[in-house]
């Protein structure tokens, strides 16, 4: 299948992987992590977005809807997601940008051609194309077919991956991917299961399978205050890491600027007295991955 | 930050920051008394030499406290002199001079009276600026009125030149006897212009005198001083100052410390002889110096330390001369202390190698410790030189004072190539002022004006007519409303623009015999090659090669503006022509739906959308096509370059709204950036955009971005800046800069000037400190797209 559904392409994207980048998102993810800074990635589905704050109240959108889904009221618009078909038309009228539309159905074939584009960078700074998610390995197809395209190119690939997916469809990819980025995000079963909404049973084999097949593996770990940072975590972590004798390690310090989104969506954002980490906090723990003799690195 | 400085070099800067800028009228007491000793008696070439040799002879020699390498302009740092003959300032000019918030200059009772009683008196409808205004046709008033474009030559002379290797190589009596040669080879006997030539070359023989005698003061003040020097150590450097003035400028440095003061003093001769468009420049000073250095170090008679130190020196006192006072659209156009010269750093040698050396980085350094505003500085950058040069100058970049700029000496070689410059002569060459190319030491690139592009798109709307006021000062193109494909409008914009080059060019003409009859630089032809070989003045096309530029502004937003009528008049058909020219009258009022939709949903340059790039091709190509290859008076051509000073703000303020969502009188966008907040998809998009024009063609192009610190942080953030760079240049871009700063900052600069005094950002071509910039250029700059990571 050449189509998917992408719901962004960035670029001059520095923390996916080497150099200077071009990411591209694919939405859907099977995943639900309370800090997940694009929650609008995990349906499969394209949507609808509303922010209320640029709406100008012109009742553009209203005329343009084929499908009688929009109503301007008094206190801005109303969305019938039942009626809507999802055509896109009230975001590309909107004069204000408080309607966008999520999730963009796209050929392979147009997705690298954007990709293309910055090429001069990628060869210039060791780049290349990310594919990211929501999970990229959802849209297993699709996936498969924009690394294939990628290499007959000649574009270094990375995979950003939570490594939820079957051992078959990543073998299927492995051989086009230079780089895999794979998330740690929790040791204890059952503390995934709250925080992250599935069992981790599945992602800690397939790394292991994915160390023994010759991959490159770059581990990352959103740290997360409260819910993955403590000392106990941390060391199953890293003993779990120096077990498979991989070496690189990314840590990812949470900040809530995705808070803002979930208000725009409608959902509720679960980490309510969740904190930024302090610089010094950072140290203090890259010091006790370090001390099992990894190299830490802190941000993509 | 003092950081490296010694107390020194503290202290020089101390006083080279805090002195206030202010009128000296020593140099205009003198030309007024020499032109009355000498106008009518001798040839204009040798009037202004005698004019030259008494200012020479006579102006005070200061010598300051502490300094290694001297020479003022002025009676001290920061005194600044006019130049009568060029521009014969009112008491009204003083008066805005003094009071002015921004770019001010102090002046004192008594210097508002000798102009009043001794300078305006002479002067009064004699200046060049009086004679060019009575020769300029109607035509061409209405169209520098209505900010159609700027004259750079009304108040300033040409300049716009570099200087090369020879002051390193030959004195003042060499030249001198060189000079005395080809009189002897006059053919008066078959040479109708064998006078000419023969007045002209006593001039520059003269000249050659003057700077000798010039220094010859300073090494009689330096001694003098000594005497009366109770600190030993002191006594000891005048003592050797005053031998270094013995020795340079009549011969060839021998040291690294005769070189700095040899540059120096044919420096202030240049700027002293004319007020020339920005000042004069060393160019390569890393490649002239190195020998030198090398040498020198070999021998053990000079260590890093000093040689930074003498460095410094030299550094604080190109930040000792300001820019002089500029009026009027002169001072729109160009409204900063800075002057423009532009140290070459890196790049190649004449032969093409690698031209990277020790010097090199000392002087990245010197601009990281001295952090002050003159002299300006880029890095010359080759695929021949190593990616450890660019990096450790990226460091520089990062502090944010937007110093050096980065330049692609391959391209600035092909574009000189290009030009018909020869190899070597091409390799020879470099940037200069803002980011103009020009064969140093060879050629006179002349800048003639702004053009601005927006303001003939809103004349072509109109038909003609100026909307401001309502004059018809373009030609009848065809009412727009009528047209049916952006490409008709396009050719009804080429017509006029066609109209409105012919007035420039036509002025610029005129213009240049002005200089050429009455305003010779004999100083300056001695250093600029052929002008003695040819026997012909600077001024009067002596020079090997004579670019003359056109600098058009706002490519940014017309190409925005044109791409909203392509697409939501001719392509979406959302709107007619005739109501989106109807809101742009209103300026928007009651239609702000209208706005964010032009504003919000039109394809916009700098995003690498060919969409919008493709018009940006298309006008670029008219205004090249319309420009380039166009002769000049002095047999060469006319060429294009993409840059704006300040430009951009004074020609945004004389245009109403435009159809890319611009509001009546903001700034256009500056050099070949996008509109400020247009470009949404990072940087690496913006440089796919910028490289869609063919800046080999033009001689120079100008972008800026703006990143967050955050983005450049650590050996990562240096190596990205460096990726960037050689990404652009591989697709022949000509230039780039970086302001790194975040808007936040900027914002509270604007509001607590005093807190952030020290603020220094990039413009466009050059830094400035924050508080001497106008509101709207603030604003305008803290309005760019601030690029960050993701």
């Amino acid at each position: 299948m050449s189509h998917g559904t992408v719901f962004n392409i960035q670029k001059y994207s520095l923390h996916n992987g080497p150099g200077i980048r071009t990411t591209v998102f694919l939405k859907g993810c099977p995943l639900s992590c309370w800090w997940c800074h694009n929650p609008e990635s995990r349906g499969m589905d394209s949507e609808i977005l509303f922010i209320e704050d640029k709406c100008i109240a012109c009742g553009d959108c209203e005329r343009v809807c084929p499908s009688e889904a929009i109503k301007l009221t008094h206190k801005g618009i109303k969305l019938d997601k039942a009626k809507c078909i999802l055509c896109g038309k009230c975001s590309e009228s909107c004069p204000s940008e408080a309607l966008e539309k999520i999730g963009r159905k796209m050929r392979a074939e147009e997705v690298m051609d954007e990709v293309k584009k910055d090429r001069v960078f990628y060869e210039e700074s060791g780049g290349g194309v990310t594919f990211s998610g929501g999970e990229p390995l959802i849209q297993i197809n699709f996936l498969e077919n924009l690394l294939t395209l990628s290499k007959q190119m000649g574009i270094h690939t990375v995979v950003d991956t939570s490594g939820y997916s079957s051992w078959e469809n990543i073998d299927r990819i492995k051989g086009n991917v230079d780089i895999f980025l794979y998330d740690i995000k929790h040791m204890d079963n059952e503390k995934h299961k709250k925080y992250i909404g599935i069992p981790n049973v599945l992602i800690l084999e397939n790394l292991k399978r994915l160390v023994r097949s010759g991959s490159r593996i770059w581990v990352r770990i959103p740290l997360i205050p409260g819910i993955n940072d403590d000392f106990f975590n941390i060391a199953r972590t890293c003993e779990y890491i120096s077990s498979l004798r991989l070496k690189d390690l990314y840590i990812l310090p949470y900040h809530n600027i995705a808070k803002e989104k979930y208000k725009r969506l409608g959902m509720k954002y679960k980490i309510p007295d969740a904190y930024s980490l302090e610089d010094k906090e950072l140290r203090e723990i890259s010091k006790l991955f370090k001390n099992y003799g990894l190299n830490v690195k802190i941000g993509g | 930050m003092k950081r490296g400085m010694n107390e020194r070099i503290q202290s020089l800067r101390e006083q080279s920051l805090t002195a206030v800028p202010r009128i000296s009228m020593e140099r205009a007491l003198l030309v007024t008394e020499a032109y009355k000793k000498y106008s009518g008696k001798v040839s204009i070439p040798m009037l202004r030499a005698l004019s030259f040799k008494d200012l020479c002879e006579n102006k005070t020699i200061c010598i300051n406290d502490g300094e290694l390498i001297v020479g003022e302009r002025g009676t001290a740092p920061q005194a600044t002199p006019t130049y009568p003959e060029l521009c014969c300032h009112t008491l009204e000019d003083f008066q805005i001079m003094n009071d002015r918030k921004k770019i001010s200059f102090k002046v004192d009772a008594k210097s508002r009276k000798i102009q009043e009683e001794a300078i305006i008196p002479y002067w009064q409808g004699k200046s060049i600026r009086n004679l060019i205004f009575e020769q300029m046709t109607d035509e061409w008033m209405d169209c520098y009125k209505a900010g159609i474009f700027t004259e750079f030559m009304e108040q300033r002379a040409p300049g716009h030149t570099v200087g090369d290797d020879k002051i390193y190589k030959k004195g003042f009596l060499d030249f001198k006897g060189e000079i005395e040669e080809r009189i002897k080879e006059l053919d008066f006997l078959n040479d109708p212009k064998a006078y000419d030539k023969q007045e002209q070359l006593r001039a520059m023989k003269i000249s050659c005198d003057s700077i000798i005698k010039f220094a010859k003061r300073h090494a009689e003040k330096a001694e003098e001083m000594a005497k009366h020097e109770n600190d030993p150590r002191r006594r000891k450097e005048l003592n050797e100052i005053a031998k270094v003035c013995r020795y340079v400028p009549a011969r060839a440095p021998r040291t690294f410390k005769e070189a700095l003061q040899m540059y120096w003093f044919v420096h202030l001769s240049v700027i002293t002889e004319l007020n020339t468009w920005d000042a004069f420049c060393p160019g390569k000073l890393d490649q002239h110096l190195y020998p030198f250095y090398k040498e020198e170090i070999d021998d053990g008679t000079l260590t890093r330390q000093e040689a930074k130190e003498l460095l410094e020196c030299f550094w604080i006192k190109f930040n000792n001369q300001p820019a002089p006072p500029k009026v009027g659209i002169t001072l729109e156009e160009s409204g900063t202390y800075t002057d423009f010269c532009n140290i070459n750093i890196g790049g190649i040698k004449p032969d093409g190698s690698d031209g990277v050396n020790e010097v090199s980085y000392i002087l990245l350094e010197i601009i990281e410790e001295m952090r002050i505003l003159q002299p300006s500085t880029n890095i010359q950058v080759s695929i021949k030189n190593p990616d450890h040069f660019i990096i450790k100058a990226a460091e520089v970049i990062r502090e944010g004072m937007g110093f050096p700029s980065v330049f692609n000496t391959d391209a600035v070689v092909k574009e000189l190539l290009n030009q018909g410059k020869t190899l070597e002569d091409a390799r020879r060459g470099g940037t200069s002022g803002c980011v103009e190319v020009g064969c140093f030491g060879k050629e006179a690139f002349i800048l003639t004006g702004y053009l601005n592009l927006v303001k003939v798109l809103e004349i072509t709307l109109s038909n003609g007519v100026d909307p401001r006021t309502g004059k018809k000062i373009g030609i009848e193109t065809d009412d727009v409303t009528k047209m049916e494909s952006i490409d008709e409008l396009l050719d009804a914009f080429s017509k006029q623009l066609h109209h409105f080059v012919d007035i420039k060019i036509r002025g610029n003409n005129v213009i240049e015999r002005i200089y050429t009859k009455y305003m010779p630089a004999p100083f300056m032809s001695i250093i600029i090659d052929d002008c003695i070989e040819k026997a012909k003045d600077y001024n009067a096309g002596g020079a090997r090669y004579n670019s003359r530029y056109i600098q058009a502004v706002g490519i940014g937003s017309i190409t925005d503006s044109l791409s909203a009528i392509q697409y939501h008049v001719f392509d979406k058909k959302n709107i007619s022509l005739e109501k989106l020219l109807h809101i742009l009258e209103a300026d928007f009022e009651g239609y702000k739906k209208e706005r964010l939709l032009l504003l919000n949903k039109t394809p916009k340059y700098g995003n690498d959308d060919d969409y919008a790039d493709d018009i940006m091709l298309k006008v670029f190509n008219i205004a090249h096509d319309e420009i380039n290859e166009r002769p000049t008076m002095s047999g060469d051509k006319y060429r294009i370059e993409m840059l704006p000073t300040t430009c951009h703000v004074y020609f945004g303020s004389v245009i109403g709204a435009t159809p890319d969502g611009r509001k009546a009188g903001l700034p256009l966008s500056e050099g070949i950036s996008p509109v400020q907040s247009a470009d949404k998809n990072g940087p690496t998009a913006v440089i796919k955009s910028a490289s869609k024009m063919d800046h080999l063609r033009t001689g120079g192009t100008l972008l800026n971005q703006k990143f967050t610190p955050q983005i450049v942080k650590g050996e990562e953030g240096l190596r990205n800046i460096k990726d960037l760079i050689r990404a652009y240049f591989k697709l022949d871009g000509h230039h780039i800069q970086f302001n790194i700063i975040d808007a936040h900052t900027l914002g509270q600069a604007q509001k607590n000037p005093e807190k952030y005094k020290n603020l220094i950002v990039r413009v466009a071509g050059y830094s400035d400190y924050f508080h001497n910039l106008s509101k709207d250029l603030q604003d305008e700059i803290i309005n760019r797209t601030e690029h960050k990571s993701f």
